[in-house]
């Protein structure tokens, strides 16, 4: 059964409640760095870094809606070997759950680390924030997050007067509670003027917790209550998405249309947490063909679109990994031509997920789809034989 | 007008399919000549990406074909081509191509008539959906 302590916030400074709970883990003896978003002076850029002395926390805020990077690919990075001491790394749900794929790859691990989970109202795309930014005078920072996110639980971050609206890939999100995590930054039903909730759900987690000795917490039904209604919500909006991107892309004519304007740059599988192949085929030889290939192709049809290859890489990808696609919309964020990738892969990943009864990231237990088979099964791809 | 003529490329496996396809030759069945023949050394080698590819350069359907359940010389490559071609069909027919366009059957080495009337099957069927749907469009 998850426990559930709390951390005092004063003077509504919800981001230093935050600080406060990192610093006392970087405090505990089995942690030796602490993996967090946080505010960089230089055009209020918000990275992660790697934090190893507790000065540097004072920076640290994992709760600014600005989401340039799904950080998975990082903490794999940062796990896949011995690390020299305990790691916390404080991610997003869809940053976890993109990491758990990675795990099941093999290419991360939860050796030796302790994932925080934070509690995610959203965020904006890198365009909204730098005009939210520019809104503000150039800058957020940690006041900025403290207001964000107050008026997020309110229910009032909504797109109007000048400012942009959330990433799409967050207002369809239904995992604003990571599935997996040891300890969750819990700010959904908390009343934010006074506490944040810090949750176990893992020995490994209680542990940790029992030894910060942390005040109690009794969350009561309040944050169930608050986390179902920001799911319906979500839900009824991914929904209408999904009907729109299918009708969008019901043909291969439309689907054409729909990616009439990518230019083949792949920074979307660049900037995908779950794009786990180590050197991508579409950037090889393969793909360099030669100038009578190009010249035979047009013939057959009197025209041929340049570059080549485009829908064929954006339905390889799907191939690829849309059963580990945990919807971040990255690689929406990275498209220079504003393609709806994430509207089109989340489509994708939701047809095929549910194929296979799967649910990225929602265990790290759960073989991924292509990995395993019965013998007996999808009778209906052989005609009915088995 | 000509009747269309539609091409079907069929990825397969050495050990069963494509053997009972040389069968159906030798033994000369009457088969449709709609088929291009791609020898691989297991189903599990066909790669989801051949698939779209042919069927975005001009293939009106694809077969994938090979070795019976627990008769596979890789143990279970077909097990593994089976939920891909399921991956496949979920993702293709999503963006409007017929299910039909997407075949695996297995079809073992002696079995040169079934060989045969799966191909004659198959052709009649896409001659009745007509071209297929990514056959015109200039985008690849
Ligand atoms: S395809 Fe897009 S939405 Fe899905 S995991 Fe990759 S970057 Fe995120
Ligand atoms: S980022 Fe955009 S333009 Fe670049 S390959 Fe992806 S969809 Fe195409
Ligand atoms: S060898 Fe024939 S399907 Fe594997």
């Amino acid at each position: 059964m998850a426990s559930t302590a709390q951390i005092e916030v004063r003077d509504g400074n919800i981001v230093a409640a935050v600080q406060d709970f990192l610093g006392k883990l970087l405090a505990d003896q089995e942690i030796a760095g602490i993996f967090t978003p946080r505010q960089l002076e230089a055009k209020g850029t918000v990275m992660p870094a790697l934090i190893t002395s507790a000065d540097k926390l004072a920076t640290a805020d994992p709760l600014a809606p600005s989401f340039p990077l799904n950080s998975a690919r990082q903490v794999a990075q940062l796990t896949r070997g011995d690390l020299d001491g305990g790691l916390v790394a404080v991610m997003r749900p869809c940053e976890i759950r993109a990491f758990v794929e990675l795990i099941k790859l093999n290419q991360g691990s939860l050796h030796n680390l302790v994932l925080v989970g934070v509690d995610c109202y959203g965020a904006y795309d890198n365009q909204g924030y730098r005009r939210v930014m520019e809104n503000n005078g150039d800058s957020l920072g940690l006041e900025g997050s403290n207001s964000f996110i107050k008026k997020a639980a309110a229910g009032e971050i909504g797109a109007g007067n000048g400012v942009p609206g959330l990433a799409r890939a967050c207002l369809a999100c239904e995992h604003p509670v990571s599935p997996v995590a040891d300890l969750t930054i819990g700010l959904m039903g908390a009343d934010l003027g006074s506490q944040i909730f810090i949750e176990a759900s893992t020995p490994k987690g209680e542990g940790l917790l029992s030894r910060l000795e942390l005040k109690d917490a009794a969350p009561g039904d309040a944050r169930d209550k608050a986390i179902e209604a920001l799911v319906a919500k979500r839900k009824a909006y991914r929904d209408a998405m999904f009907e729109e991107t299918a009708e969008a892309t019901a043909t291969p004519e439309k689907l054409a249309d729909y990616l009439a304007g990518c230019i083949n740059c792949y920074n979307c599988r660049v900037a995908c947490p779950v794009c786990y192949c180590r050197e991508c085929v579409f950037v090889t030889d393969v793909f360099s063909h030669e100038p009578w290939q190009y010249m035979g192709w047009a013939r057959k049809k009197g025209a041929l679109r340049m570059p080549t290859d485009t829908m064929l890489y954006h339905l390889t990808r799907l191939a690829h990994m849309s059963t580990a696609c945990i919807g971040c919309g990255q690689c929406s964020n990275a498209c220079p031509n504003d393609i709806p990738v994430m509207e089109l892969f989340r489509l994708g990943a939701h047809r095929t997920q549910e194929a296979f009864e799967y649910e990225a990231g929602r265990s790290p237990e759960e073989a991924p789809p292509l990995s395993v088979f019965q013998e007996k099964e999808f009778s209906e791809v052989t005609g009915g034989l088995d | 007008m000509s009747e269309f003529e539609p091409t079907i490329v069929a990825f397969v496996c050495n050990w069963c399919t494509y053997t009972a396809a040389d069968l159906a030759g030798t033994a000369r069945m009457v088969q449709s000549p709609n088929v291009r023949l791609i020898r691989m050394m297991c189903t599990g080698m066909v790669d989801p990406k051949y698939v779209i590819k042919a069927l975005l350069s001009g293939a009106d359907a694809v077969l994938v074909s090979g070795c019976h359940p627990g008769d596979c010389h890789y143990i279970n490559g077909n097990y593994k081509a089976r939920r891909r071609i399921k991956l496949l069909t979920e993702i293709l027919t999503g963006f409007g191509f017929d299910e039909r366009r997407l075949k695996l059957t297995w079809v073992g080495a002696s079995e040169g008539n079934e060989f045969a009337e799966t191909v004659n099957k198959m052709v009649e069927d896409i001659k009745e959906l007509g071209p297929g749907e990514a056959t015109a469009i200039e985008v690849m």
